[in-house]
């Protein structure tokens, strides 16, 4: 017994270990990664893991309680109301829609209407995980369309509880009793309006106890100073909560959400984030893997034309939606296209609402096998549709100039190109145009550059690395490009391509720390701006001030400081160079920091700077005069 | 009752002596309105609007500063160069300051014989300060006495004490209108 486990231990996590890095390499995200990693180990193929699965399963469905946790942990309350027209409108329109239209097509394909709905609002969610990681990594999260996104996301997330809420409701009478293992339950036996108050009861239990129970229970564990205790009280709670939540038969995830929006606002609201985590991720990559161990691949390999077909239907279905959302909030044609083909895949709730579906017989277990397959192969696509929809479609769609301006824009070259017009982009334009210097922007967010255009910019729209725009904005004739692109993979890969076919253009790089300006110079950006320095600089001369510090020997004093600053890193590069290697960057970092602040405290301005200081002088007057 | 503008200027204050005295003796004194130059613009960037409005508001203006290197402190003369607007100062129409007093306080580290035409400077504190006679005069301004504090590093905490107290007299006689010459 005890050796079993531990083989399946081994088998799992070994599993995991191969076949997330490959995934997450590949671009797949991490949870394609785990269901790889499940199918590897299960029936269908190594088979190491067999009956047992459906125990792991158990287990692993602690996981998601747990998400849900922390999803109603990190729901603010205030974000949300802000967001509340984008969230409700946006959200309910594409889960709405996109459940009766896949609802129908279950219907016509032949299943009961109950199995229908199931499938519908399993098939409505997006994930989480991979759109967002994918809006992050291409800088698009400020977009009109990262915002679209996540509202609509936002909404599935909440979304999922009334759902699993409704869902038992769908079982077939037969199978009620045999939908979930009652036998704790407390109310089995009660009349019906006595369960709902015993429900009622249940949640007015959790929502007490978390406002008034948790905070001073927290505090008193906190105060032993043991973290692994806090990470155990913070999992009795959840766990508490979900065996109370059994008991008057409410989904446990239904009860931990709860508790996790009453929490959101108490102090310890960051530590029970930081302390789950890791906990969430392990289980909820238990429970990807059990889930991929549960998928029967004889299904897809018997019928490939029609997997293909239904995961087809179910990525048009919900990109047409999510296209008819977005259009509805009125978002451009190319922010539209990120919305709709972002988050066009099946998301890793489907899979929690697959599995409940058919552990309450909603669902047949073969119907459960096909989805459960959709949903996984839609996850796949969605990294190759974006690469297509990026590099091939959007360039072609994205904000177009006009034609009638075209013509005349050939002629009139600016000197100045601008890449990147953020925060810090826009700013270096302004300064620049208040005096009278017209330059060329290039960005990415098609809302900058429509806003751009009305007011009579010159813009161009798209990635800035791409040799045919930067020659369409006329880097060729153009003496100063300036580079403000929040990405620092993206500055320097910018300033690759620009040292390479432009190398005439003087560059002006915008670093965004430290170890950013050293990458910088090390690709021959001769000197890269810091984005820190100057304001940290200013505060400084402020903050000395209000200690009573002159205000100009402050400034002196600041000046002195930003120069051997900039000493010192021109130094600390050349000795950067000189290591063979510099894998353990972390530490590198650490260790810099450390010979800064060492260096630092030899640094003193004062010692150096004798301007106006008459001492010396009077001191020579004093000795030479006879009085 | 005037009121006295004082448009101070040291850029290293905190190791001053004698003006560090002299600056405090004028604060205490009534309808006398201090200007700090170094510390309202460290980074010489001037509000010239602003320091125009200041100069009407007044009816005396003292220009305050030690002696470096036979001249005023740099902010001084950026003072000068940006506010003194052509138009405003002088020039046609530029009659904004037209009768207003200017009296210059100086602290010099030379003393009184080497600010002699025989003595090792070769000229009087007063001819190093034409330029700035001069300029009060185009601005029909008039420039009256120099208040001078000679030989600061040799100077006695007692004769700091005077210096001090012979200012707030000079400043007080601004105020009320009777110069008392030095």
């Amino acid at each position: 017994m005890e050796t079993s486990f531990l083989i399946e231990a081994i088998a799992y996590l070994a599993a995991a270990m191969i076949c997330v890095p490959i995934a997450k390499r590949l671009g797949l995200g991490s949870v394609l990664g785990y269901l790889a990693a499940g199918v590897v180990v299960g029936p269908a193929l190594l088979g190491v893991i067999g009956e047992e699965g459906k125990d792991v399963m158990h287990m692993a469905e602690f996981g998601v309680v747990i998400m849900l946790f922390l999803v109603g942990l990190e729901l603010d309350p205030k974000q949300f109301w802000r967001m509340k027209s984008l969230v409700v409108g946006a959200g309910a329109g594409q889960v709405v829609a996109t459940a009766v239209a896949v609802g129908l097509l279950a219907t016509w394909a032949g299943l009961s209407w109950q199995a229908a709905v199931a499938t519908g609002l399993a098939m409505a969610m997006s994930s989480t995980a991979i759109v967002l990681q994918s809006l992050k990594e291409q800088g698009l999260s400020s977009t009109r369309a990262g915002r679209t996104s996540f509202a609509v996301l936002l909404f599935q997330d909440v979304a999922v509880i009334p759902i699993l809420a409704i869902l038992p409701l769908l079982a077939p009478p037969l199978a009620g009793d045999g939908g979930g293992a009652h036998h704790g339950s407390l109310v089995a036996h009660l009349p019906g309006w006595a369960q709902t108050l015993a429900v009622l009861a249940a949640v007015g239990v959790v929502v007490v106890f978390g406002r008034f129970g948790v905070a001073p229970l927290l505090r008193l564990v906190a105060g032993t100073r043991l973290r692994e205790l806090f990470v155990a009280s913070s999992l009795l709670i959840v766990v508490a909560i979900a065996y109370l939540m059994s008991l008057v038969e409410v989904s446990a995830a239904l009860g931990t959400f709860i508790a996790g929006v009453v929490l959101a606002n108490s102090e310890f609201r960051h530590e029970l984030e930081s302390d789950l985590e890791p906990v969430k991720g392990l289980l909820l990559g238990l429970f990807f893997m059990a889930v991929g161990a549960s998928i029967d691949l004889a299904v897809v390999q018997t019928r490939p034309g029609e997997m293909i077909a239904i995961v087809g239907a179910i990525l048009l279905v919900k990109g047409l939606v999510l296209a008819a959302v977005a259009r509805s909030f009125r978002l451009a044609t190319d922010q539209l296209l990120l919305v709709a083909v972002g988050m066009s895949q099946v998301g890793e709730f489907a899979f929690v609402l697959i599995t409940v579906a058919g552990g309450k017989n909603i669902l047949p277990a073969d119907i459960v096998s096909v989805l459960m397959a959709v949903t996984a192969l839609s996850m796949a696509t969605t990294p190759i549709l974006m690469l297509v929809l990026q590099r091939v479609i959007l360039p072609r769609i994205g904000t177009p100039q006009k034609d009638d301006r075209e013509a005349d824009a050939i002629d009139e070259h600016h000197p100045v190109i601008i890449a990147g017009f953020g925060h810090f982009g826009s700013t270096v334009g302004r300064l620049l145009r208040a005096n009278g210097v017209e330059a060329t922007v290039l960005d990415h967010n098609s809302d900058t550059v429509d806003l751009l255009r009305r007011i009579g910019f010159r813009v161009y729209y798209g990635d800035a690395t791409r040799l045919d725009l930067l020659l369409a904005a006329g880097a060729e004739h153009a003496t100063l490009m300036i580079i403000a692109i929040d990405d620092p993979e993206v500055t320097i890969a910018l300033v690759e391509t620009v040292r390479k076919h432009f190398p005439h253009l003087r560059l002006l790089v915008r670093a965004r720390h430290r170890f950013h300006a050293y990458e910088l110079m090390d690709h021959g950006v001769e000197n890269p701006y810091r984005e820190h320095l100057d304001t940290s600089i200013r505060l400084g001369i402020d903050a000395l001030r209000y200690l009573g510090r002159r205000a100009h020997s402050a400034t002196r004093a600041a000046q002195a400081f930003r120069r051997y600053d900039e000493a010192a890193m021109r130094h600390l590069v050349q000795h950067r160079r000189n290591r063979e290697t510099y894998v353990a960057s972390v530490r590198a970092a650490i260790e810099e920091q450390e010979q800064l602040l060492k260096a630092d405290l030899s640094f003193d301005h004062t010692t150096t700077d004798h301007a106006w200081d008459a001492a010396p002088l009077r001191a020579a007057v004093q000795r030479t005069s006879p009085s | 009752m005037k009121s006295v503008l004082v448009l101070f200027a040291h850029p290293r204050l905190e190791s001053s002596r004698v003006n560090i005295r002299l600056l405090a003796a004028a604060r205490a004194v009534a309808n006398v309105h201090i200007c700090d130059l170094y510390e309202e613009y460290p980074d010489f960037d001037i509000d010239v609007p602003r320091e125009q409005k200041r100069l009407r508001e007044h009816d005396v203006l003292v220009l305050h500063h030690p002696i470096f290197w036979y001249a005023a402190p740099p902010l001084v003369k950026q003072w000068i160069d940006l506010v003194l607007e052509f138009g405003w100062a002088y020039g046609p129409g530029g009659n904004a300051l037209d009768g207003k007093q200017v009296f210059q306080v100086v602290t010099s580290g030379g003393t009184e014989e080497a600010y002699q035409h025989e003595g090792r400077n070769k000229h009087t504190i007063s001819e190093y300060l034409w330029p700035f006679e001069q300029t009060a005069r185009l601005c029909r301004m008039d420039y009256g006495e120099v208040f001078v504090v000679h030989g600061t590093h040799q100077l006695s905490a007692n004769e700091i004490e005077g210096h001090a107290n012979r200012y707030q007299h000079f400043l007080r006689g601004l105020v009320h209108g009777n110069v008392i010459p030095d």
